[in-house]
């Protein structure tokens, strides 16, 4: 997976989440980061391998099997489809539908009202566990339930609480949208 | 336990299980997280230890050097410009028998000015006199801090040890990590203990002049003890294994060898990519492999002639230059065959300042090692 997002947006740790869900199901994986400028709100990537073996590949992911777009405002500078897979899902935090050219006609767009969410349960717009929540429910590969008690291991009490239910949102949004 | 975190946290983790008595750095990216990690164990009260700051990595180097060499366990970190501007305490450290363990976290010099990885850093201090490990993945990386302390510190070594770990790759990258118990690194690991220190009530000096007179064989016997360390680090390999149940660590690492027509001999985190590569080539039929140096000083010559003597194409991949010479690794390479013949050996230079290498760069040099020999051939230069 390809997470696009600018540096400060939480890409790293939207990365995190997922490994660690991943690992908690027995899983391995291998999330890292790609800093571009490496100052905040510079346009950055993500990147996050998963396997039921260890992962020696330590190269960036140039044909992703899911791409995260965390900043929508990034498609005007970054192409964000760049490389996908023929079968590739793309989440995207939007309201509406964005004009993405797209060269594979078998990928599969979703958009996911992150921020929203994010301004709804934390007052603040980080879309990453709404995203996640979005993914986990696009995806075969991590179960909600599993990126819940990541989130509640990773953070305090009520932060936790309300990253939980904006992943349920971002899930709902996703299979429900 | 076993946990999923990055290359920094797996190290702080490894050294506050060492409980060094005095920890001392200035922060540099990508390094810092090492640092930060520490600082944070020594606040909350988990690590008992005096945490110095200073005002640059020189003072950072010379602050452990000044209490290792009153007898305290000591840890440090730097990267880049950092270690380089630590550079003249770090011979001194060597030449003094101080044991300290430092991590690098590997990154480009400047200038231009460049924070991402190659191994430039830590090779420019090659000669310096310290054992330098190169870590594959993180996982190593800590494993390497605790197998670093015990060849350090052994009264039949005293000579610093440098881990080096890729910056961002590793020590950004997160991933599976099993961090031992304590009682295991207490039992790999005995309390530090040296024989000669600095006391009020005994003085003495360490590092005094030498002149004509001495110093050629002071210098000789520290390039024997280094040396020397070349038997001492597959004891204490085994000896982890006993107790933590893993290999991790050692001189090199042989991968499908066997048979092979081609191999590239590497360092560090771009292994992985090597060794997925070679699966991948394997698979087609294709007789490759990978000789992975896992300490690079001491060399390890007598091993690397042994696990390539049946390899007739060899091609070394250096994330370093000597400019105006040729990879670091490639020379030593060829200085060891020196005089054997029936071998082709190529170097080939790439992922400088944090190109990255992908399986497609490992292809190209499996497919240039099969054309002519070249001595420093860059990989992916853009016209």
């Amino acid at each position: 997976m390809r997470i696009h997002a600018r540096a400060g947006q939480g890409a790293i740790t939207t990365a995190a989440l997922l490994g660690t869900a991943v690992f908690m199901e027995g899983g391995y994986a291998y999330a890292f980061p790609s800093f571009g400028a490496a100052r905040m709100g510079a346009p950055m990537n993500a990147f996050i391998r998963i396997s039921d073996r260890a992962i020696r590949l330590r190269s960036q992911i140039y044909n992703p099997d899911y791409v995260l777009v965390v900043d929508p405002t990034l498609i005007r500078n970054v192409d964000v489809l760049a490389g996908v897979k023929d079968n590739a899902v793309v989440v995207i935090n939007s309201r509406e539908p964005l004009f993405l050219n797209s060269k594979s006609a078998g990928i599969k767009i979703i958009y996911v009202p992150a921020t929203e969410i994010a301004m709804r349960h934390l007052g603040r717009p980080l879309g990453n566990t709404a995203l996640l929540g979005a993914f986990a429910a696009v995806s075969e590969t991590v179960k909600l339930e599993s990126l819940k008690e990541v989130v509640k291991r990773r953070f305090p009490g009520e932060i936790a609480e309300k990253n939980i239910a904006a992943l349920s949102e971002g899930w709902e949004a996703a299979c429900c949208g | 336990m076993k946990d999923f975190i990055e290359g920094s946290e797996a190290v702080a983790r490894a050294v506050c299980l060492c409980k060094p008595g005095v920890i001392s750095a200035y922060p540099i990216t990508p390094q810092t997280h090492i640092v930060e990690g520490l600082a944070q164990m020594v606040a909350d009260g988990r690590l008992k230890s005096q945490f110095v700051n200073v005002e640059s990595e020189h003072s950072a180097a010379s602050v452990v050097l000044g209490a290792v060499a009153v007898g305290q366990r000591v840890f440090t970190a730097s990267s880049s410009q950092g270690l380089i501007l630590m550079s003249e305490v770090i011979f001194n450290i060597a030449g003094m028998r101080m044991p300290v363990v430092m991590a690098c976290v590997n990154r480009a010099l400047s200038a231009p000015i460049n924070i991402w990885n190659d191994l430039q850093d830590s090779m420019a201090l090659r000669d310096s006199g310290w054992v330098q490990f190169y870590a594959e993945n993180n996982q190593e990386a800590a494993d390497l801090i605790f197998q670093a302390y015990r060849l350090a510190e052994d009264p039949r070594a005293l000579i610093p040890v440098m881990v080096c770990l890729d910056g961002y790759i590793l020590s950004h990258g997160l991933e599976v990590v099993d961090i031992p118990e304590e009682d295991k690194v207490t039992q790999f690991l005995p309390p530090f203990n040296p024989s000669e220190k600095l006391d009020t009530a005994n003085p003495k000096s360490f590092g005094l002049l030498a002149g004509p007179d001495y110093y050629l064989e002071i210098r000789h016997d520290l390039h024997q003890t280094v040396k020397d360390a070349l038997t001492l680090i597959p004891d204490i390999t085994a000896d982890f294994k006993r107790i933590f149940g893993r290999n991790s660590g050692g001189l090199v690492e042989s991968y499908r060898l066997e048979d092979a027509e081609m191999a590239i001999v590497s360092a560090g985190s771009v292994c992985g990519t090597i060794k997925d590569t070679v699966d991948v080539l394997r698979a087609e039929g294709k007789k490759v492999g990978l000789l992975r140096i896992i300490t690079y000083r001491p060399f390890p010559e007598e091993l690397i002639l042994q696990a390539l003597a049946k390899v007739p194409m060899i091609a070394v991949l250096d994330k370093a230059v000597s400019l105006g010479a040729s990879g670091p690794i490639y020379a030593d390479l060829k200085a060891a065959f020196q005089g054997k013949p029936g071998k082709k050996i190529s170097g080939y230079i790439a992922g400088l300042g944090g190109r990255d290498i992908t399986p497609d760069t490992i292809k190209e040099i499996f497919k240039q090692l099969a054309g002519p020999e070249v001595s420093d051939q860059f990989i992916g230069l853009k016209n």
